[in-house]
């Protein structure tokens, strides 16, 4: 199991071919109070870079685009009357969707934990 | 009136982009009396009409609503206008600008209107009051050179106008608001919703007013610019009170129903498209004598306005922001969001904007267009939250 992440502050976890997709702790720090989040239907397919999903805080709306394609295979039905978990638990209970990987290669470019701790070192 | 939180869609990355960005370094900005005690309180500075203002502190967006509605919050709106018009007959001559009653004000008392321009659009809305031997307004930021420009192009001889630069104005706000005040300035309390006062807090001459932006009792205090910083610490050390940002003022006054300059009213909305009615004397319905009067009084008359502001409530749990298309249930546009967000008090979506005249029946149900899908809303009355405004006669 090894987990990856974008700039645009996102993090998936990879187990075989399946991923778990969430955004991370500094996202839902920068973002606040998390009023709302839509997430993408069980059975859809989204490329990279695809708008998969719309995060609401008290501050705006959020867009969160696809860090890897693939087929959606299950969501977070939590967080539908419980936005707010996203704030609580961002990297783990607060995951988003789950995704079948169409091209394990969109891994690559992606920052492991410790590349993504000295990206966001640079932005404080 | 004018505060407001960022509202258009953004990812993730422009939101933290925007924030490094907004921290503030810009030399031009201006700073109230009362920024580097935001500084010290850890406020997120963000630009707002050419001044440093705290958008929110470490208690967070949701945080401040929430106190506002159970204690009392504290608001810097220093960046806001202070006027004082004096001379003869300026009651007479402000009416000239503004379809609100002046003339039969009671000293001591506030009104809430607005300038108007030639085709009955609202260039600002401002809050009145009538001292003993002047009047007092207070309007908005982003609005006052305009409207400062407007009434001096229009200004007698013999009525002088004064901008207050050296005076800070703050907001205490929330049920415990008049009992915290009356701390410092006794019978603060008494005083009626719309009503005035002089009076001393620290040494200091500040201006009280129990009115305010967020549905709540509590009051305006208009402080000399080099005590504010005192005055205001001094309220913030009384345990009910909480520094409170301008996120948390933009939903506590849109679950209150109160408008926003440049956003729920503008240039090319009447008072009468924008619900505002009441606040037109039945005198001034019968005299006009205020720019674009003929339109105003013809819209009383005949109903005869194509758009009228409306509080929507969409369905679900999803925020429809500004500039959300509103549709009919065959998909024809009947107009947009003009404010729109989560209400933390109400406990959802609450929005208000312009629709057709005819779908602004309540209980009408329309549909919003959110990001191409449409959901359904009803329009409802406003406030989405009820008012608690301290009415003397009803105690």
């Amino acid at each position: 199991m090894t987990t990856y992440y974008s700039e645009e502050h996102e993090w998936v976890t990879i187990e075989g071919n399946n991923g778990t997709v969430g955004i991370t702790n500094y996202a839902q720090n920068a973002l606040g109070d998390i009023v709302f989040i839509e997430v993408p239907e069980v059975g859809s397919s989204h490329a990279k870079g695809d708008e998969v999903a719309v995060v609401e805080s008290v501050k705006a709306a959020s867009e969160i685009f696809a860090l890897i394609g693939g087929e959606v295979t299950a969501i977070n039905e939590a967080l539908e009357e419980d936005p707010a978990l996203v704030n609580a638990q961002a990297e783990t209970d607060g995951w988003f969707y789950k995704v079948a990987l169409s091209n394990v290669q969109e891994l690559e470019g992606l920052m492991d934990a410790d590349g993504y701790k000295a990206f966001i070192a640079t932005l404080d | 009136m004018t505060e407001g939180a960022p509202t258009a869609p953004v990812c993730v990355l422009f939101v933290l982009a925007l924030e490094k960005y907004m921290s503030v370094e810009n030399p031009e900005l201006l700073k109230t009396p009362l920024f580097s005690l935001h500084e010290e309180l850890g406020a997120k500075m963000v630009p707002f009409a050419g001044y440093a203002m705290p958008v929110q502190y470490p208690l967070g967006v949701l945080g401040e609503h929430n106190h506002t509605r159970a204690a009392a919050g504290l608001f810097e709106v220093s960046h806001m206008g202070q006027v004082i018009l004096k001379g003869t007959d300026v009651d007479k001559w402000l009416e000239s600008l503004i379809p609100g009653d002046i003339i039969d004000l009671k000293e001591n008392h506030i009104r809430y209107s607005m300038f108007t321009n030639e085709h009955g659009g609202i260039l600002d809305d401002l809050m009145i009051t009538k001292r003993k031997d002047d009047l007092f307004l207070v309007v908005n930021a982003a609005c006052k050179a305009q409207d400062i420009a407007h009434m001096q192009k229009h200004l007698p001889d013999n009525i002088t106008l004064t901008e207050l630069t050296n005076r800070a104005l703050v907001a205490l706000q929330g049920p415990k608001a008049a009992e915290v005040l009356s701390r410092f300035a006794p019978n603060a309390d008494k005083m009626d919703f719309m009503s005035y006062q002089e009076v001393q807090i620290c040494g200091a001459t500040c201006f009280i007013s129990r009115s305010g932006y967020t549905g709540e009792d509590g009051h305006e205090i208009s402080i000399p610019a080099d005590k504010a910083d005192e005055v205001c610490r001094a309220l913030l050390n009384e345990e009910e009170v909480a520094a409170i940002g301008l996120g948390a003022r933009d939903s506590l006054r849109l679950e209150a129903g109160l408008c926003l300059y440049g956003h729920d009213l503008t240039p090319d909305t009447t008072p009468i498209e924008a619900s505002l009615l009441w606040s037109i004397s039945k005198r001034r319905r019968a005299e006009g004598g205020f720019p674009g009067d003929k339109i105003i009084l013809e819209q009383i008359a005949h109903k005869n306005h194509t758009k009228k502001r409306v509080g929507i409530l969409p369905t679900g749990r999803a925020p429809a922001r500004e500039g959300t298309v509103i549709l009919n249930s065959e998909g024809m546009e009947l107009g947009k969001i003009t404010s729109g967000g989560y209400g933390p008090t109400y406990g959802g979506p609450v929005a208000m904007g312009y629709v057709k005249t005819e779908f602004a029946t309540i209980d009408t149900e329309i549909f919003l267009d959110l990001r191409g899908k449409k959901r359904p809303a009803h329009v409802v009355k406003t406030p989405f939250v009820p008012q608690r405004y301290y009415r003397k006669n009803l105690k």
